[in-house]
């Protein structure tokens, strides 16, 4: 019997289930492993190296190396997780929220300071579209 | 005998923790949320428990993927803050209540709320914050606190319900710990917030202001309210604020007393609610 996941219809949304973080596994370890100072300073001085001694899918690879966090977070990637790579480039989380919404980081700031994203459009996939909402 | 004297819940956002560490209270920006937590600060001088028992989150700073306790128990003497990729934040370390916090393990697990017991654990920004916003930056925390964590990463993560009753088995653990100890109980996370994909930003003051009002008046119903409400309403983060629900249920049966109610938006990517209870 399938489980019950009535979190799929909701939009720009992915739940971080079992499914996911059995996919995102090794990415999200990844991403933890950069906790470390040593470990930060060998990610900086070879992305692309230290990323070949995790058993990542060669997908998940080029997302963090494009910095994609979306495709990171379709791939299995925890937020909380891959915040630990906009840590290491010195980012803040303000910037790494704004570019996961097709926003530059001041229009997202501002965005925010007049109230944040409303609701209103954004409870069910296809919503906005004008098509029928479940409600 | 120890008893349980009030409540207090509080946002845990790591910006407002960072704005403290670098002095930028004063900040246009953030002037308006800590002006809103001063009162509580004077309360909290004014009623210093002997304990804290502070529910919050981790955010894969002590618990990676390797191990993800659904409700885990600090039960050591002390805590140290984690560093969460900029270094430790210059606060002090936590010190626990290992009697105590054993005692309440024995008799939560004897009522079928399994635990994780945890004698080594460092406490992130979700613990932090929320002493520093009701004690300031003092150089010791003014009481013991014993950090309980509840899986809000991954899910499913415990329902309301769930946390509500496991608030009443914390109750009645406190209250048949033989010592006479003031306790309070605080409940940290949320509001609305998402901090994930397109709908980051996600805001919804209405729905907020709604679950302020039912956690005071009604939480048998609020804890009713599914998972799914909160992650449409308040966003995939939003869900943080089941771990309110064990603090609420902790309190007596009685209507309490509401001693501070605060609303602010936003604290960067979040909206940011308080409140404090007290049991009458």
């Amino acid at each position: 019997m399938a489980l019950d996941k009535p979190y799929k219809d909701v939009p720009g949304t992915t739940i971080f289930d079992a499914e996911q973080s059995r996919l995102g596994y090794h990415l999200n370890q990844f991403c933890m492993s950069l906790m470390k100072a040593a470990n930060r300073e060998r990610f900086r001085a070879d992305e692309r190296a230290y990323l070949d001694e995790w058993p990542m899918t060669e997908e998940q690879k080029q997302a963090v190396l494009a910095r994609d966090l979306n495709r990171c977070i379709a791939l299995g990637g925890n937020i909380y997780f891959l915040a630990k790579i906009g840590a290491t480039d010195g980012k803040s989380f303000q910037y790494m929220a704004a570019s996961m919404t097709g926003m530059s980081q001041e229009e997202y700031a501002a965005m925010m300071l007049a109230g944040g994203r409303s609701p209103q459009g954004n409870r069910y996939i296809g919503e906005q579209a004008g098509k029928k909402a479940n409600d | 005998m120890a008893r349980i004297t009030a409540s207090v819940y509080t946002s845990h956002v790591p910006a407002i923790g960072a704005a403290l560490d670098l002095g930028k209270t004063t900040d246009p920006y953030w002037q308006p949320l800590f002006k809103g937590y001063e009162a509580s600060k004077q309360w909290m001088r004014d009623n210093t428990p002997d304990v804290i028992f502070l529910v919050y989150n981790d955010h894969a700073s002590a618990f990676s993927l390797e191990l993800i306790p659904t409700f885990a128990i600090g039960c050591a003497a002390e805590f140290n803050p984690a560093d969460e990729g900029w270094g430790p934040r210059p606060v002090p370390k936590v010190i626990g209540h290992p009697e105590l916090a054993s005692h309440i393990a024995q008799s939560v697990i004897q009522d079928d709320f399994d635990l994780t017991i945890v004698n080594r654990m460092d406490v992130d920004h979700g613990l932090t914050v929320p002493l520093s916003l009701m004690c300031g930056q003092p150089e010791a925390w003014p009481c013991p606190v014993i950090p309980f964590a509840v899986n809000v990463v991954q899910y499913p993560v415990p329902s309301g319900r769930r946390c509500y009753l496991l608030g009443k088995a914390i109750r009645k653990a406190i209250e048949s710990f033989d010592r006479d100890l003031d306790v309070q109980v605080w409940g940290t996370g949320g509001m609305s917030h998402q901090l994930q994909g397109p709908r980051a930003g996600l805001i919804n003051k209405e729905f907020d202001n709604a679950f302020l009002d039912r956690l005071i008046a009604d939480p048998e119903g609020q804890a009713q309210v599914p998972h799914i409400d909160y992650v449409r309403e308040a966003g995939s983060e939003g869900i943080e604020l089941v771990m309110w629900l064990i603090a609420r249920g902790a309190m007596s049966e009685r209507p309490p007393k509401v001693v501070r109610r605060f609303y602010h938006v936003p604290a960067s990517n979040t909206a940011v609610g308080h409140l404090i209870l007290e049991n009458t």
